[in-house]
């Protein structure tokens, strides 16, 4: 009887290399889970009986291109579109024998902070059901937490990897810009976007990562590695020194228990040896989101260009060319990606480029020279994931800047093209916390490095309470 | 930095969304929020700050001259809303 809510990817790893399970017993585990918890929690949009692989299973964000099955980024105007090749994620995944069970909500285009954007309906976080599991990436997040999957991956481009992570207790990677190919990704904004893994151990994320990381020929913004991925091993982090950005750790809106939760970790990298000390970040914090929302607008509004009605996806009735190009898009796109599509149009336009992208870019270069003097004192930054813990479902459909505002603390980081590690660090209100870890370009070892320690030092239990039996 | 309804539907036109008057109202509404929200970034004097178009250090990637097979064309057709022989059938353009 295999447990998937306690399961490991390296333990069920284990298993299938000693042959005590099967690869399609494995599978089949996993869909008697997703039969008997997913219909409250809706985390996948499409869950596949079956799979070739002699690997363990993996549940993929429905913004991953997979050749055959259904890829719909939560949007209704990708509805019904199958792919005819996989992303180069997928077909590393693939040639390392890993078994695709499904994919899984998003908010539209990923676009989102909730997953409540989705076309095709909310997720729900399996800590509390009546409230949301973040996003966009929350169906992949949720899906690790409840136990319908081993490991994930998902995309962000302002923390929809980390974010989720953190409202639903486990561990996501957002990897530094350019390490994770993007070929076959639905594109949201191009200079942010990311790939990374979602995983209930920071060793199978860092596993995880190493499997999809390095440059594709497909896709020329990738590098490769520096250095190979080293999974972690050790309980200490003596050497190592972390800055506490002050303006991350007291910003506004930040719930007093996720400060606790914050502040007690970040005690505890001390007894575990390293050097913390503070720093600060002062015009990140404060500009990083107007930023963000002028970048990631208007390289939407230019990505989204493509879907048009001509060659895939939706298309609305009309007899002639111009008209069925904008009756599909406004009937295809939800409300969300239609606000960014304005606003990014807006900000592209003759007459406000200058002062709005153009100052945004610049506003940019700031933002990564903040973070380039913070990495000459230190080798990680610390500071909480999400303000909050995760909040009611409908507490901010309406308010499209308040949304905004949950992604306050991953931005600045993903602006500045870093990796950022969310790893769970306590519970506030029966909630989790998570904490961020920032590093510099290519330093995710180090993060890996923290991450396990940590791990092993907090003790958090993974597993919902409700869940658990 | 308010936009008002005709400037909003000429945006609206600039990306091709027809958007229906109930969107006008409620979507312009939330722009202004926005945009209010996002001007912030012009109390910075950034003239002598070089933009960031992108975080990694590289430029001018050039890929192997070497000749692959492309899509088929049944594969590449296989998504259209419709088709006409090896070619997207899309409505005629108006006036």
């Amino acid at each position: 009887m295999i447990d998937t809510l306690r399961l490991t990817a390296e333990q069920a790893s284990e298993l299938v290399r000693r042959r005590e399970i099967s690869p399609a017993e494995l599978h089949a585990a996993y869909l008697e889970a997703i039969a008997a918890r997913d219909p409250e929690l809706h985390c996948y949009l499409h869950v596949c009986e079956e799979a070739e692989g002699e690997g363990i299973p993996i549940a993929l964000k429905d913004v991953i291109g997979t050749r055959g099955i259904p890829t719909t980024a939560g949007s209704r105007i990708l509805e019904g579109y199958v792919p005819v090749y996989d992303a180069t994620v997928v077909t590393r995944l693939k040639a390392r024998g890993l078994r695709i069970l499904g994919k899984t909500n998003t908010d539209e285009f990923a676009m989102g902070s909730s997953t409540e954007n989705s076309a095709y309906g909310p997720t729900r976080n399996p800590w509390d059901p009546s409230r949301v599991p973040g996003g966009s990436g929350g169906g992949s997040a949720a899906a690790v937490t409840a136990g319908l999957a081993p490991w994930a991956l998902g995309s962000d481009t302002g923390g929809s990897i980390k974010q989720p992570s953190a409202l639903c207790g486990n561990v996501g990677l957002r990897p530094t810009y350019g390490t994770v190919s993007r070929y076959g990704i639905v594109a949201f904004a191009s200079s942010l976007d990311q790939v990374g893994p979602v995983a209930r151990t920071v060793r199978d994320c860092a596993f995880l990562y190493s499997l999809i990381a390095g440059r594709d020929p497909c896709d020329s913004t990738t590098v490769d590695l520096p250095h190979p991925v080293e999974l972690p091993e050790g309980d200490d982090l003596r050497g190592l020194r972390i800055g506490v950005p002050k303006e991350l750790n007291e910003a506004e809106g930040i719930e007093p228990g996720v400060s606790a939760a914050v502040a007690r970790a970040i005690e505890r990298c001390r007894e575990l040896g390293a050097e913390v000390g503070e720093c600060s970040l002062p015009l990140s914090a404060e500009y990083g989101m107007p930023c963000y929302y002028l970048i990631a607008p208007a390289e939407a509004s230019s990505n989204l260009a493509r879907y048009d009605g001509v060659r895939y996806g939706y298309r609305a009735r009309a007899a002639d060319r111009v008209e069925m190009y904008a009756r599909t898009r406004d009937e295809g796109f939800g409300d969300e990606p239609k606000r960014r599509i304005l606003v990014g149009t807006y900000a592209l336009s003759a007459g406000y480029y200058d002062a709005f992208y153009g100052q945004a870019q610049k506003v940019r270069t700031v933002i990564r020279r903040e973070h380039d003097a913070a990495f000459e004192r230190f080798d990680a930054l610390a500071c909480p994931t999400s303000p909050t813990v995760a909040f009611p479902l409908g507490a901010r459909t309406q308010h499209p800047l308040a949304m905004y505002l949950s992604d306050l603390l991953t931005i600045p980081s993903c602006l500045a093209g870093l990796p950022g590690l969310n790893i769970p660090c306590g519970l506030s209100e029966g909630l989790p916390v998570g904490l961020q870890l920032i590093g510099p370009q290519f330093g995710e070892n180090t993060l890996f490095r923290i991450g396990h320690a940590l791990e092993q030092a907090l003790g958090f239990d993974p597993v919902p309470a409700r869940l658990r039996s | 930095m308010a936009i008002d309804r005709e400037q909003l539907l000429h945006v609206a036109h600039l990306a091709r969304l027809e958007l229906r008057d109930e969107e006008v109202e409620r979507l312009g509404a939330q722009l202004n929020d926005i945009l209010a929200a996002v001007s912030k970034v012009s109390e910075l004097d950034l003239s002598e700050v070089p933009p960031t178009s992108h975080p990694l250090d590289v430029v001018n990637v050039f890929g192997a001259d070497v000749p692959h097979e492309s899509l088929p064309l049944e594969e590449a057709l296989a998504n259209a809303p419709e088709r006409e022989g090896s070619a997207f059938r899309v409505p005629p353009a108006g006036s």
